[in-house]
């Protein structure tokens, strides 16, 4: 079984952002990179599968430089390579873009699943992963918290509103992952060591046989006009009292007889 | 040129899903603001009785997709049928719910069409006959204003935020054949959870516990009980195993929109607040008074969780 894991480089959930001078994107300096937490299981799930099956894991990433951190992190992870599609004329593309890119470098590798992040936490877009298996004219199933591959063909647990369905394809298919889908070990000292001889391959966009015009920052779809931070909120207002009930009476006074929330 | 709007609307065991009533709303608000018609598209099986519903939110036109192969969502099925409806239509806009069905057809559906995407928006506005549309970035940590280049624009919204407004119409139905095409997917078996669970991010009031619960939920699970309210988790007392992951409300997990949602035991950790900071209204239970979630709250009560909480509940017993 060869697997392809789809893997961006996000800011950590655990960082503020702040929105640069421009307005239209945000500061990147004093920010901690790390591998879309998403991905991790994406990363995790195709190792384990490996583990039990043999094959192959291929990391694939397109940002710039530094984006091999993410890379390198999977590979230490035990992952077998890397492909990086870096180049200035990609950075800025769009969720379109970005799967074109993917897509075209997909064609290349040997490839019987493909499995990512349900979303990046970053711009939140939900839509890299489902344009890629369009593009590859193969099945996609999202946000997945149990997966089994069996036979040619993957039935796979996907979380709605209120439960799972679960769904089976025939592969090749690709997947994105859900939260209880495994727990991401953690790359060992031996990992980080390994992860350091395995090779990553760079692309370009030329690479790929993409045109150059039809990516980056200035062929986006979807222009950001501006960014906000959310809108502020009132002061809060404290709701004091001798015991727990006056409190509590206090609370539902506001909130039943003032604002008829409840 | 392409003109009008489409609503895709959401159906699931024989009915139509709360969403839908706020997509095609949204899309009556969005055509008028346009001058254009608004035709809502509803796929299933054996779904007739579903235009009636649908009518009461005022669409000029319905398109009633009915096949034995739309009964249940397959991606590729809804992709086809709507691609060649979209296709033949020519809609300049495409409102969709951005549920677990929305946000998995969205992105195959532009990419099929080549259109860009607004997911997730909390707002559309209007101007001068060009959308804006609004939508938190970085789990809620930032709000974009973005525009789409070209046509068709596919604008996914956020469920449980815009309002469903009745606007009855005598809107025109059509059985448009259909053809669902290839499909590499078979849906097995629905697993719902058992009892009358509420999905958080369609509840209108989330009762949410974190690190302060020590893993004891019965009294935030009393207190949502006598107000009809979702229980929420932040995500320490998901990794502790307390609560499954679908409960987890934050910048990995759900994000949530609830007219109400009262955060016990919650200290306020950047990427909690980012998963629920566009609740209307937000109560915070703490024993510590320099906890950050106060920061963000309406209404604010220091004190244990365990005594305020079923204090809160039986004040609540009294309304009834």
């Amino acid at each position: 079984m060869d697997i392809v894991v789809l893997v961006k480089q996000v800011p950590d959930t655990e960082s503020l952002v702040q929105i640069g001078d421009d307005g239209v994107s945000i500061k990147t300096q004093d920010i901690k990179w790390i591998m879309n937490p998403y991905d991790e299981l994406a990363v995790e799930e195709a190792l384990q599968i490996k583990e039990a099956q043999g094959g192959t894991v291929t990391i694939l990433s397109l940002g710039p430089e530094k984006t091999v951190e993410a890379i390198r992190t999977a590979l230490a992870m035990g992952a077998d390579q890397g492909v990086h599609i870096c180049d200035p004329a990609a950075e800025g593309s769009d969720a379109l873009a970005t799967a074109k890119l993917l897509a075209a470098a997909l064609k290349d590798l040997p490839c019987d699943l493909i499995i990512a992040g349900q979303r990046a936490v970053d711009e939140d877009n939900y839509q890299v992963a489902a344009a890629v298996a369009e593009f590859m004219g193969i099945p996609q199933i999202s946000m997945v918290n149990k997966a089994e591959v069996f036979d040619g063909k993957i039935t796979c647990h996907r979380t709605i509103e209120g439960g799972t369905a679960v769904v089976e394809a025939s592969l090749p298919a690709l997947f994105t992952t859900q939260r209880g889908l495994n727990e991401p070990r953690y790359a060992s000292l031996p990992g980080i060591m390994k992860a350091k001889k395995k090779t990553v391959d760079v692309k370009t966009v030329a690479d790929l046989g993409i045109d150059s015009g039809s990516v980056g920052a200035a062929n986006r779809k979807i222009k950001i006009k501006a960014l906000n931070l959310p809108p502020e909120r009132q002061a809060v207002r404290m709701i004091d009292g001798e015991a727990a009930a006056d409190k509590a009476a206090g609370l539902l006074k506001i909130l039943h007889d003032e604002m008829k929330i409840i | 040129m392409a003109q009008g709007v489409f609503a895709i609307t959401e159906q699931r065991d024989g009915e139509l899903r709360k969403v839908s009533f706020e997509v095609v709303s949204e899309g009556r608000r969005v055509a008028d603001g346009l001058g254009a018609d608004l035709t809502a598209v509803v796929l299933g099986s054996g779904i007739e009785g579903f235009a009636e519903e649908l009518k009461k939110y005022g669409p000029d036109k319905i398109l009633v997709a009915d096949d034995a192969a739309l009964a249940d969502y397959t991606t590729e099925a809804y992709t086809n049928v709507l691609a060649e409806l979209i296709q033949s239509s020519d809609p300049a806009v495409i409102i969709t719910g951005a549920s677990a069905q929305g946000k998995d057809l969205s992105g195959r559906l532009a990419a099929r069409l080549d259109a860009g995407v607004a997911m997730d928006c909390t707002e559309i506005k209007l101007d001068n006959g060009n959308l804006i549309y609004t939508r938190p970035m970085f789990g809620g940590k930032i709000v974009a204003d973005v525009e789409i280049e070209g046509s068709p624009q596919i604008v996914a919204i956020r469920p449980n935020v815009m309002d469903a407004v009745e606007n009855s119409k005598e809107s025109a139905i059509e059985k448009p054949a259909v053809q669902t095409g290839d499909v590499k997917t078979k849906n097995i078996e629905m697993k719902m959870e058992t009892g009358a669970k509420l999905e958080l991010t369609e509840a209108d009031i989330i009762v949410s516990g974190g690190r302060g619960t020590g893993g004891d939920y019965a009294a935030i699970e009393e207190l949502a009980n006598e107000l009809g309210a979702a229980v929420g988790a932040s995500r320490s007392a998901v990794d502790e195993g307390w609560r499954p992951h679908s409960d987890q409300v934050g910048q990995t997990g759900k994000t949530v929109s609830p007219t109400l949602y009262v955060a016990c035991g919650i200290s306020g950790a950047i990427q909690h607040l980012a998963g629920m900071s566009t609740s209307k209204y937000i109560v915070a239970i703490n024993k510590d008074a320099e906890a950050p979630i106060f920061s963000k709250a309406d209404f604010g009560i220091v004190g244990d969780l365990f005594e305020m909480v079923p204090a809160i509940a039986a004040e609540v017993k009294k309304l009834k």
